[in-house]
């Protein structure tokens, strides 16, 4: 089967710091694929890349079997990859709807932007998403940590996306809200789409993902099926730094 | 909407619909935009006192608004710049130097090169025409130099201050150009009014399109099934609306044209004056410019794509690029915008003074930046409205006119205003930390 996603031999360097050294990677549909690593690994480099954030230096990215350039966010978005960022990447000064449609606004005949039908939207997937949502006209910098994701994750999962990225969806959330976005990802993953998926929870990772990969200082130590691995062995990699079979 | 206790009553109910309300919540007005009234009201009071009546006469009325305009058109546009963070130093500098094409193009470059003499139908639009060109290529080339090479726009204006102040004085070697084009003086206020019967027209237009406007939203409203405010909150915004429009007209309209002015105007006509004729100044085309701009810039923000670009860009640059936005040309397309709505004001103020003086538009760059900053945009980005600059400029004219019309010192008027300025900042600063952070 072909995959949905083959990063080929990604590097980038900032000045002298080789971030992403020489990664491939690749992802299939429905499946979660797990990044770890200590801060500065690379990983969110790495997946930065894939959503057109950074531009690397050499390697190749292909998609569901062909050659792709990803220049830009607005080139991922075209091929159906969206990103939920650490920092969210919300304006704070807008509204849910305003944020959820940013760069891809509903517009009237006239092209002017379709406030209300916009609002009608965000209330529907809002009720799926996160049924306690209320402040659908509030500027998202009045929202708490948890609406606030819930608005990065519906901007994310609206437009039919493919490819998943989500890095640290749940590192600001409570318990309960960590388990809807658990349960929403295995959603996702029953619908086909393939996952990336970044956190510092080794034991969230192995309950999501089916397989993680490794990296340390840029570079990929090995990724692992996680029926094959304990958290141990990932821990392992994680700090020595080393593939499992050389441990 | 301010109001912490029935925000936590909408936030908890299960339903959207039929929350109890306080009475401002129901009329659904911003009630930073109702303080900014109040104050411009206050102060319109406070001097009306003090000139025993002279500052609250339909002449003295007529001509604030005039007097507001020019500042006003570039207030709108600079609402956009300091949304995005940026800072445009050079208004007043880009005043001058399309105010000098303008006046070059129609007393020199016409008659010489086509042989186009003042007074001939194509002479006003063309030198406005080049204004406009002129002013665009220096904002968009700003606005290149802020966005692409990420020079501070602070710096790039700054800089531009010094050279477009210069280049105006270049191109006229510092004389002033006049008199100009009778039809382009026509924009500058007192020499081109619509007269009483038109202004009723426009008036009542205006107020017809705002009902409209009103109802067609609720109707929206309603069709999403969208909580709407109660019919009789609707009705009271009418009402205000309607008032205030048709109050405004009334009030330009009440302003007479003096005997004498009347009877030349009819000796150059060749005609003789009927005895007891009167007629009244009405709505000046300047203000009709500005209402027309304010309206633009106002739907270009709220509705169109660009100006949810620049609002999304202002709150997080970070965000924005990451949803696809392209910030640096929209920084171009910001400051080339600003420079549009210089070229026009320069248009205003040069035909309100006849003519192209080599200091026109001196400092307007401050009186500009302070009416947006007054007018409630923040400096931190994101935040700002286009009422609130054009607010912001009003009050800011009161003062200075007021002051002087009461007598004070013009060195006591600029501190006046300085400090005005300072504690209007201030106070938004606690209304914004009292209300949340909302805009």
């Amino acid at each position: 089967m072909t995959p949905l996603v083959e990063l080929k031999n990604i590097s980038l360097s900032f000045g002298g710091v080789r971030a992403v050294d020489n990664v491939s990677l690749d992802l299939h549909p429905g499946e979660v694929v797990g990044l770890l690593g200590h801060n500065g690994a690379g990983k969110s480099t790495l997946i930065k890349i894939l959503a057109g954030a950074y531009q690397m230096d050499e390697g190749e990215i292909w998609i569901e079997g062909k050659k792709v350039n990803i220049q830009s966010p607005r080139d991922a978005r075209r091929h159906n990859i969206e990103t939920i960022y650490q920092t969210l990447a919300l304006a704070d000064n807008l509204d849910a709807p305003s944020n959820l449609f940013l760069g891809r606004e509903l517009t009237t005949r006239f092209g002017l932007v379709d406030d209300a039908q916009m609002e009608a939207e965000t209330r529907k997937i809002m009720a799926r998403l996160n049924p306690n949502f209320r402040k659908i006209s509030e500027p998202v910098s009045a929202l708490s940590g948890g609406q606030r994701q819930s608005v990065a994750i519906a901007r994310a999962v609206y437009f039919n996306a493919k490819i998943l990225i989500m890095d640290e969806p749940t590192a600001a959330l409570g318990v309960h809200e960590s388990k809807m976005v658990a349960d929403l990802i295995k959603e996702l993953k029953a619908q086909g789409l393939g996952i990336f998926l970044i956190s510092h929870d080794t034991r969230e990772m192995l309950d999501l993902c089916d397989r993680v990969s490794v990296m340390k200082n840029g570079a990929l130590i090995g990724t692992e099926k996680v029926g094959d691995v304990t958290e141990d062995d990932i821990l392992s990699m994680i700090i020595m730094g080393k593939a499992r079979d050389a441990a | 909407m301010t109001d912490t206790t029935t925000e936590t009553g909408t936030d908890t109910r299960p339903s959207p619909t039929a929350p109890k309300r306080s009475f401002m919540n129901q009329l659904e007005i911003d009630t930073r935009l109702l303080g900014m009234i109040g104050a411009f009201i206050l102060v319109c009071l406070v001097f009306n006192v003090l000139t025993d009546g002279r500052f609250l006469t339909p002449r003295n009325i007529f001509n604030l608004t005039i007097q507001t305009v020019s500042v006003a058109i570039m207030a709108t546009g600079m609402v956009f710049v300091i949304v995005t963070r940026h800072i445009d130093l050079s208004v007043g500098a880009m005043l001058a130097t399309c105010s000098a094409a303008m006046a070059v193009t129609q007393t020199d470059i016409l008659p010489q090169v086509l042989g186009l003499g003042l007074g001939h139908p194509l002479t006003p639009w063309i030198a406005i025409a080049v204004g406009l060109i002129v002013g665009t290529l220096i904002g968009a080339f700003q606005g290149w130099l802020v966005g692409f090479l990420t020079i501070p726009a602070f710096i790039v204006t700054l800089g531009g201050l010094l050279i477009w102040r210069n280049v105006a004085w270049y191109m006229t070697d510092g004389q002033t150009i006049g008199p100009l084009d009778d039809t382009f003086q026509k924009f500058g206020g007192i020499n081109g009014t619509l007269g009483e019967t038109w202004s009723w027209v426009i008036g009542i237009i205006a107020v017809i399109v705002a009902l409209w406007a009103l109802w067609s939203s609720r109707r929206n409203k309603i069709s999403h099934e969208f909580p709407v405010k109660p019919l009789w909150a609707e009705a009271l915004v009418a009402v205000i609306i309607a008032v205030g429009i048709l109050g405004f007209v009334a009030i330009l309209n009440s302003y007479e044209v003096p005997t004498a002015r009347l009877l030349r105007e009819f000796e150059a006509r060749g005609e003789v004056m009927p005895d007891g004729y009167a007629a009244a100044y009405g709505i000046p085309y300047s203000v009709l410019l500005l209402i027309a701009i304010a309206i633009g810039m106002t739907v270009l923000a709220k509705r169109t794509r660009l100006g949810r670009y620049i609002f999304a860009t202002g709150g997080n640059p970070d965000a924005a690029e990451l949803s696809g936005i392209n910030t640096r040309l929209l920084t171009v397309k910001i400051f080339a915008l600003m420079g549009a709505l210089v070229a026009l004001s320069a248009v205003v103020a040069s035909a309100r003074l006849t003519n192209h003086s080599n200091d026109i538009g001196t400092l307007d760059e401050l009186r500009v930046i302070a009416a947006a900053v007054i007018g409630g945009t923040a400096l931190a980005g994101g935040i700002g409205t286009i009422h609130g600059a054009i607010l912001g400029a009003l009050i800011m004219q009161s003062l200075q006119s007021g002051m002087a019309m009461v007598g004070v010192d013009a060195p006591l008027q600029n501190i006046v205003v300085g400090a005005v300025l300072v504690l209007a900042v201030w106070i938004d600063i606690v209304y914004r930390r009292r209300t949340g952070g909302k805009s």
